[in-house]
């Protein structure tokens, strides 16, 4: 019997809050199965697997040490998705962020000047944005796919920053490992939590998200985003620039994405490494979507995916799962998620025995003519 | 009126055999019960009229017979015989055709082409064309079969439909809307291929909410509302306002005497703008030049397609010209700037397009207010001041009698007719000094579309210059001081809406543009039928 899929009359409100909390249902629902399937008693599992990486305060703050790129991230992600400016490059500019900053760091880093890590913060935004300002120019100028061209520009950046890593930034003491010099403490963000790893990048993500807010729902430029995003043709009736929708959307995302690469380096990895990121500017695109588009969302979502990539090296300790079930179920939780967004806009309807397709020039006229 | 079920078995060997009959027809969508028991009977050689407003059933209706909807209840019978029609292939099959009110032709093809297209058994293009072309001099429908769909008017487009659609020897046409796109001459000539297709024994189901033609043209008349059959008449025997009562179930509401407007300063002028069409099927326009004066409401009427869009956006400013003198409004030159800064000079625009462009059906009402109102001080140090907004929106709503569930209520969820009042609403509240409408009405319930006129008229009337395109030639007589006709990209003159008749504006829709009636001469130059013939797409 065929499915269709039918618009819903009045889509509910309620759903597309609720939708979230679905998705993680179901993703713990997927993972039972999956904890069972490899041997274990599934609730206990998931009990480990949750809980088992904050256990303690040092737990707690890897957990916020975490998240703060990734909320940091979405928030400035958000300001584009909002507006249908889709930059999947967070990741490259990110580490544009790493580049620029590292290098202020292994330069100044002896001088020991209080204001190397302001000038590292501010750097490595900028770099962030600049790199995304060239997806931002070629799409506004030869209207090229922004999806596609900062996706590209994040393998040119890792591969930029690996030829430095192994290059001229070396560590002539590192044992010929891919890795710089230890940055000097001018160049590292102070602790916050005694005892952990968290710091003041907690209160820079905080501080976004804020931001964050007050753009995209209390001000004029946050509307003229959003109904750009929704709509081309009454964005140019009321006059809203889609253009400077785009370098918007472009730069607040490169801006928070390369202030996430300082972090870093200036935080939990003291030192550059090829690697800068275990993808951060990739699950920041999850955690934006989690989140609603909305920055409160975010902290929430940010936290939660947090948790997973914290959960996937328990699963490898405790459990002796691979740590790339951190992954699966990221991936999971984004494909539920999508799943309930459309049913909130959708409903599913059996249809009785399909009429055979008309001839080519009456379908067409089915779809224009839609009720 | 219709027999009953029970009866009609026995009264049918009587009478004449109907050629189409529907019993009960039921369909409901989401949201809404598109038709609901409905009732049809269609003798042989019967030019039967379906009428009813916006949202009545009349399309769903026809679709169903025609096979694109199924129906959840009810039964169709076919000269007699239940008959069960899945698809269009099946209608077609009965002899049953209809020509839709948008056409879906293939722009790039030739009339033989589309029409081969669309026929069972694909025949060769040879054989087609001296068949398109018998059926183009019976029925008076000249057509070029080998002419490329994009080079012709809509009148002529409508043309191939019919000849499409008679190629298969209909014995029921399905016509939507069709005189919507149509001159005046050529509803006129459009009239005389379907009486004289109806003297031939082919039954015609007529779909309008024109009640002029439909008096006109029409032996019965099924009227629905809310989906249901409110009654079935003569339509010939009846008054416009008796018809008019019927479809919309309450007395039409009159005009406000408004009051007397003279005209006073100019207030909008496009002076000699030009531009180049943009891409194969725009059109270029071509040295238009208007003014509107301050309480006097300019109407431009118009085949579709002849320049409307692009005039319209080169004034709302979608559509910036190199040459700032082009369009001045209240004598500052404006050619050059965007949306925004023309709107800071005083120019308000309902766009045609309500439900994308004027609106965001899923934002709400409020949210739809500040896409053009954020300068009356709803926004302040770049932040929206939402308790002021909410203000405005509800102001509009209770203004302009805008049926909703408040300002928090999803554009979407409006009827076309209240949506359109709350973005007339919302630009008229910002008492612009020039406004400019498009299709104010298109789509629109008949009390909306009177409430909607009448807040274009009282703006004129407080020293507004107001622009109206729209296609609908009565609603232009009704609300326009002067009237201009766009064709083939040039503006006719204006000429005073009291002394001209629908005739000149008809014969201007054709690219002759009559001269302006002196006060001299009471009605010169009225175009002789031939001459209209000859200059008809």
């Amino acid at each position: 019997m065929p499915l269709r899929l039918e618009r819903r009359p009045q889509p509910s409100t309620a759903m597309v809050y609720a939708a979230p909390l679905i998705a993680v249902g179901a993703t713990v629902i997927v993972a039972l199965v999956i904890f069972a399937a490899a041997g274990h008693a599934p609730l206990d599992a998931l009990v480990m697997f949750v809980t088992g990486p904050v256990q303690d305060r040092y737990g707690v703050g890897e957990w916020l040490l975490k998240a703060t790129p990734l909320i940091l991230i979405a928030v400035g992600l958000t300001v584009g998705f909002r507006a249908g400016v889709w930059n999947v490059g967070a990741e490259g500019q990110l580490i544009l962020g790493v580049i620029a900053s590292g290098w202020l760091a292994l330069k100044f880093g002896p001088g020991g000047s209080p204001l190397l890590l302001p000038a590292m913060i501010v750097a490595g935004g900028l770099a962030g944005a600049a790199w995304a300002a060239i997806p931002a120019l070629l799409r506004t100028r030869f209207n090229a796919n922004e999806i596609l061209v900062s996706l590209m520009f994040n393998y040119v950046a890792q591969l930029w920053l690996s030829w430095l890593v192994f290059g001229m930034w070396r560590d002539p003491a590192g044992f010929n490992f891919p890795q710089s010099e230890p940055l000097a403490p001018a160049a590292l963000y102070p602790i916050i939590l005694e005892d952990t790893r968290l710091n003041i990048g907690l209160w820079i993500a905080l501080a976004a998200v804020l931001a964050g807010w007050v753009l995209l729902s209390r001000s004029y430029i946050g509307f003229q985003l959003k109904v750009t995003g929704l709509s081309d043709a009454a964005a140019r009736y009321a006059g809203f620039s889609t253009r400077r929708a785009v370098w918007l959307g472009m730069l607040a995302g490169g801006l928070t994405a390369g202030i996430a690469g300082v972090g870093e380096i200036a935080g939990p990895l003291g030192q550059i490494f090829p690697t800068a990121s275990p993808g951060y500017g990739y699950a920041a695109i999850i955690v934006a979507f989690l989140g609603r588009l909305h920055p409160i969302g975010i902290v929430f979502s940010g936290l939660l995916l947090s948790l997973l990539y914290l959960s996937g090296d328990t699963a490898q300790m405790s459990l002796g799962l691979p740590s790339s079930i951190t992954g699966l179920f990221q991936g999971m939780m984004l494909f539920f998620l999508l799943a309930a967004d459309v049913l909130i806009f959708y409903r599913i309807r059996r249809r009785p025995a399909a009429a055979p397709a008309a001839a080519p020039v009456a379908s067409a006229t089915i779809a224009e003519a839609a009720p | 009126m219709t027999p009953t079920p029970d009866q009609s078995l026995d009264d049918q060997p009587a009478r004449r055999p109907l050629r189409l009959e529907l019993r009960g027809i039921r369909k409901a969508y989401p949201a809404v019960v598109a038709n609901d028991g409905v009732d049809l009977a269609v003798a042989p050689g019967e030019i039967h009229a379906v009428v009813g407003e916006n949202g009545a059933g009349k399309s769903t209706l026809m679709k169903i017979i025609y096979g694109m909807v199924r129906p959840d209840a009810g039964e169709m019978l076919w000269e007699g015989r239940e008959a069960e029609v899945r698809s269009p292939v099946d209608a077609q099959r009965l002899g049953i055709g209809m020509v839709f009110q948008h056409f879906a032709l293939f722009e790039t093809l030739t009339v033989a082409e589309n029409i081969a297209l669309a026929t069972p058994g694909r025949p060769a293009i040879a054989d087609l064309a001296p068949r398109i072309a018998e059926l183009a001099t019976r029925y008076g429908l000249p057509v070029d079969p080998m002419r490329r769909v994009h080079s012709m008017s809509v009148g002529e487009r409508q043309r191939v439909e019919i000849i499409r659609a008679l190629l298969q020897s209909p014995r029921l046409l399905i016509m939507d809307e069709p005189t919507s796109v149509l001159t005046p001459q050529a509803v006129r000539r459009l009239f005389e291929t379907l009486r004289q297709l109806a003297a031939e024994g082919c039954s015609i189901l007529y779909i309008s909410h024109k009640l002029d033609e439909i008096r006109e043209l029409c032996e019965r008349a099924t009227i629905l509302r809310g989906g249901k059959v409110v009654g079935i008449c003569d339509p010939r025997a009846e008054t416009p306002a008796s018809l008019a009562r019927a479809m919309i179930g309450a007395e039409l509401p009159g005009f406000r005497d408004a009051a007397a407007r003279s005209p006073g300063a100019m207030r909008l002028t496009v002076t000699n703008l030009s531009k180049p069409a943009d891409g194969p099927f725009g059109t270029a326009l071509g040295g238009i030049s208007l003014g509107v004066r301050a309480g006097e409401i300019l109407g431009i009427a118009g085949v579709s397609g002849n320049g409307q869009k692009e005039l319209l956006a080169a004034l709302s400013g979608e559509a910036r010209s190199a040459d700032a003198t082009t369009v001045a409004i209240d004598g500052a030159p404006a050619g050059h700037l965007a949306p925004a800064a023309r709107r800071r000079l005083g120019l308000a625009y309902v766009p045609e397009d309500r439900q994308g462009q004027g609106a965001i059906p899923v934002l709400t009402l409020s949210e739809n207010a500040l896409l053009t109102a954020a300068r009356q001080g709803l926004t302040r140090h770049g932040l929206v001041q939402f308790g002021k907004l909410r203000a405005y929106a509800e102001r509009c709503i209770s203004s302009f009698d805008v049926r909703c569930g408040g300002p928090d209520a999803a554009a979407g969820s409006l009827s076309g007719g209240n949506l359109q009042k709350f973005i007339v609403g919302r630009e008229v509240l910002q008492e612009p000094g020039v406004l400019v409408v498009a299709q104010p009405t298109w789509g629109v319930d008949v009390g909306a579309a009177v409430a909607i006129r009448q807040a274009l008229i009282d703006r004129a009337a407080a020293g507004a210059a107001v622009l109206v395109v729209s296609e609908e030639l009565d609603e232009l007589f009704e609300i326009a001081d002067r009237i201009a006709v766009i064709a083939g990209g040039r503006l006719s003159p204006a000429y005073p809406a009291r002394l001209v008749d629908r005739d000149a504006i008809g014969l201007a829709m054709t690219g002759t543009f009559p001269p302006v009636p002196g006060d001299a001469a009471p009605v010169p130059h009225p175009p002789t039928p031939e001459a209209a013939h000859a200059a008809a797409p």
